[in-house]
């Protein structure tokens, strides 16, 4: 029994070719990473409304659009949260955060979790940038947006900016993975006893 | 009638200085740690906002309540943002009324943390730390426990 139930990255791993999904933003319509046509890339980054980490990085993953998307690296947010475990984060709560916030980027629902799982996104927040080539979208980077979740320190690592850098340098990011604490996903209750 | 007031006073003096959450760094804990001798430390790593970390605290209270004779102590070290010692930590500790020694982590750089306080660690909490510097033992695990699960893990570390 002792240390069996450690967790491995589920999901994706980096130099995996990502699926494409089709789901609904808070402005109502659907998004795909196929509609950034312009796109080198993305930054994928699984959140949600209520938990205090991805709270403390809202502000940031609003500073990694207005960077990167004019480079051609949009950020795209991903709630992972069900509804019913998490009021919080319904889609009006969504909707309400996003213009709160104005949030310059496409905020989706993955309703049943299915991106999430399929990603392997494991905390709040997770962040997966990817890259355009000929194969697909594959994975350049999984973890945390930088090493200073506080805010307390000026040189702090800042992992998704240098990742992103580096991919539009024409280079493999130096660091490919990293470690964050975040809040657990608020998984939609099975009906059913397992 | 004096000796009454005597043993109040210690109990009131007791619950006081057990309300305090202090700053912890790494360094400190392993000092900590290296000082306890043949002390077991049974490290949790929780928050005020995980919900399931607030769950498992009463088995962490009630195995720090049953192990008063024994070399076993209990430290719940908190991944809360220091700026919210005052206003979530410390309310937080007074309301549940915790009786274990409760600390806030004070680390700047979370990624080499993680990586210190066990390399398989994916940051995810709760996770529990068990660390006796005398007879070498030390194991983690990044899992919920149940009261009889820690005794359990106690037990298999001897």
């Amino acid at each position: 029994m002792l240390g069996i139930t450690a967790q491995a990255q589920t999901g994706y791993q980096v130099g995996d070719l990502t699926t494409d999904f089709n789901l609904k933003n808070v402005d109502g319509r659907k998004v795909s990473l196929a509609n950034y046509a312009d796109a080198k890339g993305y930054i994928v980054v699984f959140t949600c409304n209520t938990c205090p980490v991805a709270k403390a990085y809202q502000d940031r993953v609003e500073a990694l659009n207005k960077e990167f998307a004019p480079k051609g690296y949009p950020v795209i947010a991903i709630n992972t949260n069900d509804p019913v475990a998490s009021p919080g984060d319904s889609f009006e709560k969504m909707q309400e955060r996003a213009k709160e916030k104005s949030f310059s980027y496409a905020y989706l629902e993955d309703p049943d979790h299915i991106y999430t799982k399929k990603f392997g996104a494991a905390k709040t927040p997770h962040t997966f940038v990817l890259q355009k080539t000929a194969k697909g979208n594959e994975v350049a980077y999984i973890g945390a947006i930088d090493n200073d979740q506080q805010e307390e320190n000026e040189s702090r690592e800042v992992y998704v900016k240098n990742a992103v850098n580096s991919l539009l340098n024409g280079k493999k990011p130096s660091v490919t993975t990293t470690k964050a604490v975040g809040c657990s996903i608020k998984w939609k209750k099975q009906s059913t006893t397992k | 009638m004096k000796k009454y007031i005597v043993i109040f006073f210690l109990l009131f003096v007791f619950f006081e200085t057990k309300a305090q959450v202090k700053l912890l760094t790494l360094k400190e804990l392993d000092a900590r740690v290296a000082k306890g001798k043949d002390t077991t430390y049974v490290v949790n790593f929780w928050a005020t906002w995980c919900g399931p970390c607030v769950e498992e605290l009463p088995n962490f209270e009630k195995l720090q309540k049953d192990s008063m004779a024994t070399p076993i102590k209990v430290l719940l070290v908190s991944l809360d943002f220091k700026s919210k010692l005052q206003s979530q930590v410390i309310p937080f500790v007074s309301k549940n009324k915790l009786q274990s020694e409760v600390f806030v982590i004070n680390e700047p750089d979370q990624q080499a943390f993680i990586e210190k306080v066990d390399k398989k660690w994916s940051g995810a909490i709760p996770a529990t730390l068990f660390v006796n510097k005398d007879k070498n033992k030390r194991a983690f695990f990044e899992k919920e426990f149940t009261y009889q699960e820690l005794i359990t893990t106690l037990e298999n570390l001897k």
